[in-house]
């Protein structure tokens, strides 16, 4: 009699925190006041950064679950609600590393630090309003490389104009 | 490290566009931080790179503007204020250039959320944008519209995005889709005019369509019924279609994950099948084979197939499946729980605790292993497998799961055993059958983890010690020894201490020896020992030695030969600089030395305490401490005002002290505490009570009581083990003639009148459930009634009548009481029972339960036990309800069923 309800939100927020804590991504999809982020951002560091590599990948946290996997140095977090599927969220998880990985040629934190914007462009590219938006690697590179090529386009044109000035101006 | 340097030159010059810009650029930044050695250089420096972004945007230089937004988000994500900067992010969107857009967008979603006002200022620019004819500018506008927007925005660009879902652009088509998912979320009202699009959606090829068209209809049955209805009749076939395909289908390395063709897909598709197939019998049985398809085709050994199978498993268990596709589900978690791999024995325990109300018998099977994740080293696993037990306990495998529980106590981790304790503690006071299993379990609880017990956990303990008449003595003898071991233990010494200034001379005498126990040889100065030490180890907690004093001068009066030793070790409190502690040495030191001749009688027993209003009492405060625990406080029923007795006590007892010492005369100063609502702590340490036994009996008669229950005590042992009478044969939840016989045993055995007797007859056992089973019994033949439930605010009273002809067969009705003076809206009754019966429910008679009890709720419905004579009835019940708007919800069982059902 008792119904299984569950509720559908895929995720909340998406972290990435480096082994000393550091915040190198954060991807809200529901709404955080600003102190408030600080104040999670803490809390799951504290938790997550803590445990052993043989436990399992899930920790419970103020009625949600945090999926996290660790790749080098650096954790990846994804928030989903108690009733999802932590299997699922640790292959999207994999999925956006792979693609990143693509993307930079075996990325690296560094990668990450300098050209964070990119790794937020290719997160968009994956999901949107926390859910899953393609599932092919593929697409979501060829997309990327069609809008890199745009404003490299947009780029060329900005100096052809700035040396016709320069050379107008000499 | 090159590719990096060339990425990050890149970079750089992609951001400065202009050759002729000033200023630091992005790389360099970055770099200044990331060499800073404290905290105080690094804000030195985003100090400094914030200054020159806020001249730079005074002074309106386009030029820059690119470079600082994306220098902006880089100090946003460090936890540094950058408001200041959030107008940039509107220029920006508005430029012209892509290269602008993109990372004025990005800036617009990181630096900004939805409650902010300047949000509704980039509405008109997104418009625009959803309307360009780029398809890369209309993605960035559907993202950005779909991660942040507000139900404003939802509300003024839903056309837009209705009518981008049918672009011809497969990316604006998949954008748009999800985009719509935050709009219904926003705006659930809209979700009609989106599930004409999302259900023709799934006819596409693309997965990328496929997965985004799937979770919006996924999110519309969320937020409509007709949209569920809707799609129900219209997707269910392109579903099973889909799923098929995807699952037939051979390697496509565009959506090869370990060998198995985009899980993705695979797992929303089986979400959405759960929402259409629950409740809907013809839904479900259409999605059968394929369900039966992928459970059994699906290779399990890398994480991308146990995530389908997973999700396989949870629609199995919410449709209307069959009954073989359920055993197919059951014996995956089954496989799931013996894998060597954590994360899949995680999702075994999670799905089996929602399996459970589905097929309880099959998750029983695994309680070994269940058991053993208890032990497991890892937090998440150990939590989840402990909930768990905790629901498969029931009144057949209480004794051996305890002791598997109890005996992992002494090896927990530190941050478990509290957890573990109070399980443990629950569990015992549900089902204890017998009060002798009971004590002995709480007392290892107490030696093993009594530093971890709560306060009302162990004030129910001594509840109970005091209303067990014949097993004072063994109580006070158990906890004498146990305290030898572990006296580091704060509970175990309260309830020890407790004890031992009751039941002193039982202990000393070895009264009341049950079959079986070794005597010990415990001196009257052993006694005092005890207290001693407890009273010198806990010099910090007044709660100890407040009960310890209590403890002693009670001993002063059941030990004379050393009442002067006594004396000295409580007049050593004289100067202590705890009022509460000071003015009890004070006043006891008084009371055994000047006041001797009516020590005697002031000091005798404590009364019976009332079982049935403690557990009333903390039925209520626990509520109280429940509502407290939310942000708006509820309306309390019962006018609790602390949510545990503890911090009453340094003011209460005083009171009563003073009035004792005051007047000599202790009968006066009884206030009628037994109806006061948590004055608990008062009943078991306030000596003023003498007379406040629940009876009202004069305090002449209060002697004769105890005498009384002197007699039952020994007279019992000479009539073998007293335990027999308490322990109910092995027929589970014939409680009811239990306590009738209890009654008949025990007036039979005593010289007393019945009347005078009642107050120290030993409560039913069930009392010890924190509902009350107030039974009564009327014509057990064909119609009965029991009071089903009873907390402090709601009451459920079940008719019973027996179908003639049809023994299995009952009808109930059942009367909901509201008892607080609120009512309660959107009141709903559920019940669960064993396998074995059959329920069904009638519709309620209403949803509204009128407050202060003025008139009531009735539901009517009917169980069939189809082990009738074997079995007895037993239920699960549960109500929810909402007052002032906020939820409730209330749970028991129901075990006190009249026998022969």
């Amino acid at each position: 009699i008792f119904c299984i309800f569950c509720s559908f939100r895929q995720i909340n927020f998406v972290l990435l925190i480096s082994r000393q804590g550091k915040v190198r991504l954060t991807k809200w999809y529901s709404p955080y006041a600003q102190k408030e982020r600080t104040k999670v951002i803490r809390e799951l560091s504290g938790l997550i950064l803590t445990r052993g590599p043989k436990l399992c990948n899930f920790v419970e946290w103020r009625g949600y679950k945090v999926v996290y996997r660790r790749y080098a140095s650096l954790y990846f977090c994804m928030c989903i609600d108690a009733e999802d599927n932590e299997l699922e969220v640790l292959e999207i998880i994999h999925h956006f590393v792979e693609i990143l990985d693509r993307y930079f040629g075996s990325v690296c934190e560094l990668d990450l630090i300098f050209n964070f914007h990119k790794a937020y462009y290719i997160l968009d590219e994956i999901l949107i309003a926390g859910e899953l938006q393609e599932s092919s690697k593929k697409n979501v590179a060829r997309l990327i490389a069609a809008q890199d090529s745009l404003v490299e386009a947009a780029k060329e044109e900005a100096n052809s104009i700035s040396n016709i000035i320069a050379q107008a101006t000499k | 490290m090159d590719t990096v340097e060339k990425i990050v030159e890149d970079f750089a010059s992609d951001i400065a566009i202009s050759s002729f810009s000033s200023g630091t650029r992005l790389r360099d930044m970055i770099r200044a931080i990331r060499a800073c050695k404290t905290a105080a250089e690094e804000r030195a420096v985003v100090r400094r790179e914030c200054a020159e972004i806020r001249t730079a945007i005074s002074e309106n230089e386009q030029e820059l503007r690119h470079r600082n937004m994306a220098k902006l988000m880089f100090i946003h994500m460090l936890g540094y204020p950058t408001h200041f900067g959030q107008m940039e992010c509107l220029k920006l969107i508005a430029a012209a250039g892509y290269p602008e857009k993109r990372i004025g967008y990005l800036g617009l979603m990181l630096l900004l959320d939805e409650r902010q006002e300047v949000l509704m200022l980039v509405t008109n620019s997104l418009k625009q944008d959803l309307n360009h004819s780029n398809q890369f500018i209309v993605g960035l506008a559907l993202c950005a519209l779909g991660n942040i927007c507000s139900a404003e925005m939802a509300r003024d660009l839903s056309p837009e995005v209705e009518r981008l879902m049918r672009s011809r652009e497969v990316n604006t088509k998949k954008k748009a889709a999800l985009c719509s998912i935050r709009i219904v979320r926003k705006v659930p009202d809209l979700a009609e005019n989106f599930m004409g699009l999302a259900s023709s959606l799934l006819k596409e090829k693309h997965h990328g369509i496929l997965i985004s068209a799937v979770q919006l209809c996924t999110e519309l049955c969320k937020a409509s019924k007709d949209a569920l209805e809707y799609l129900r009749k219209n997707c269910i076939e392109g579903l099973v279609r889909i799923l098929r395909d995807v699952s037939n289908s051979s390697y496509a390395p565009e959506y090869d994950v370990a060998g198995i063709s985009d899980p993705f897909l695979h797992i929303r598709v089986l979400k959405l099948m759960r929402i259409l197939g629950q409740g809907d019998a013809d839904c479900s049985e259409y999605m059968n084979d394929i369900l039966a398809q992928v459970a059994t085709k699906t290779e399990s050994n890398k994480n991308a197939a146990n995530a389908i199978l997973y999700e396989c498993v949870q629609t199995i268990m919410g449709i209307e499946a069959t009954s073989g596709l359920r055993v197919l589900a059951i014996n995956i978690l089954g496989r799931f729980l013996s894998n060597r791999d954590n994360n899949i024995r995680y999702v075994a325990l999670n799905m089996l605790m929602r399996a459970i109300t589905v097929d309880t018998q099959a998750v029983q099977r695994h309680r070994t292993t269940i058991l053993e994740c208890v032990k497991d080293a890892d937090a998440s696993i150990r939590k989840r497998a402990l909930e768990l037990v905790y629901l498969l306990v029931n009144d057949t495998n209480v004794k051996p799961l305890t002791k598997e529980l109890v005996d992992h106590l002494d090896l927990a981790d530190p941050d478990f055993k509290e957890d573990l304790t109070a399980k443990i503690c629950s569990i015992v006071e549900k089902f204890s059958q017998e009060k002798l299993w009971y004590l002995d379990q709480m007392f290892k609880v107490l030696s093993l983890a009594g530093n971890h017990v709560k306060d009302d956990v162990w004030h129910a303990l001594i509840v109970v010690i005091s209303n067990a008449s014949e097993l004072q003595g063994y109580s006070v003898r158990s906890l004498y020894m146990a305290l030898q071991s572990f006296v580091d233990q704060g509970s175990l010494v309260r309830v020890a201490v407790w004890c031992i200034g009751e039941y002193g001379e039982m202990l000393v005498n070895n009264v009341g020896m049950l079959q079986g126990e070794k005597p010990i040889t415990v001196t009257e100065s052993d006694a005092v020992d005890a207290v001693q030490i407890a009273l010198n180890r806990y010099s910090a907690d007044v709660t100890i030695r407040a009960m310890c004093l209590v403890a002693l001068l009670k001993l002063s009066s059941r030990f004379p030969s050393i009442s002067e030793r006594i004396q000295q070790i409580v007049s050593h409190n004289k100067e202590n600089i705890v009022l509460e502690l000071q003015q009890r040495s004070i006043e006891f030191s008084s009371i055994m030395q000047r006041h001797q001749s009516i020590r005697p009688s002031l000091l005798e027993r404590m009364p019976v305490l009332d079982e049935a209003s403690y557990l009333l009492k903390r039925a209520s405060t626990t509520q109280a401490t429940l509502a407290a625990d939310k942000p708006t406080p509820a309306v309390t029923p019962g006018g609790l005002k602390l949510p545990n007795g503890v911090a009453k006590l340094a003011t209460s007892p005083l009171a009563d002290l003073l009035d004792l010492s005051s007047d000599d005369v202790p009968a006066v100063t009884t206030a009628s505490t037994t109806t006061a609502p948590n004055n608990f702590l008062e009943d078991l340490l306030g000596i003023g009570q003498i007379n406040a036994s629940t009876a009202g009996a004069p305090s002449s008669a209060s002697t004769d009581i105890l005498i009384d229950l002197l007699s039952i005590g020994s007279s019992s042992s000479q009539n073998g083990p007293p335990a027999a009478g308490f322990s109910p044969p092995s027929q589970v939840g014939a409680v009811v003639p239990e306590a009738t016989d209890l009654l008949g045993n025990l007036s039979s055995s005593t010289p007393v009148s019945g009347t005078k007797s009642t107050p120290a007859v030993p409560q039913d056992i069930d009392l010890l459930d924190v509902l009350p089973s107030n039974t009564s019994v009327s014509g057990l033949d064909n119609h009965s009634s029991i009071t089903a439930f009873q907390s402090a605010t709601l009451k459920i009273n079940f008719d019973l009548k027996r179908q003639p002809g049809k023994p299995q067969e009952t009808a109930i009705h059942a009367t909901f009481t509201n008892l607080t003076s609120t009512s309660y809206t959107d009141f709903v009754f559920q019940a669960a029972v064993p396998k074995f019966i059959q329920l069904r429910l009638d519709p309620a008679s209403s949803n509204i339960v009128p407050a202060s009890g003025n008139g009531s709720v009735t539901q009517g419905f009917s169980v069939t036990n189809n082990q009738h004579g074997q079995k007895p009835l037993a239920m699960r019940i549960r109500m929810s309800y909402k007052v002032n708007g906020e939820d409730r919800l209330e749970q028991g069982q129901v075990s006190n069923f009249p026998p022969g059902l």
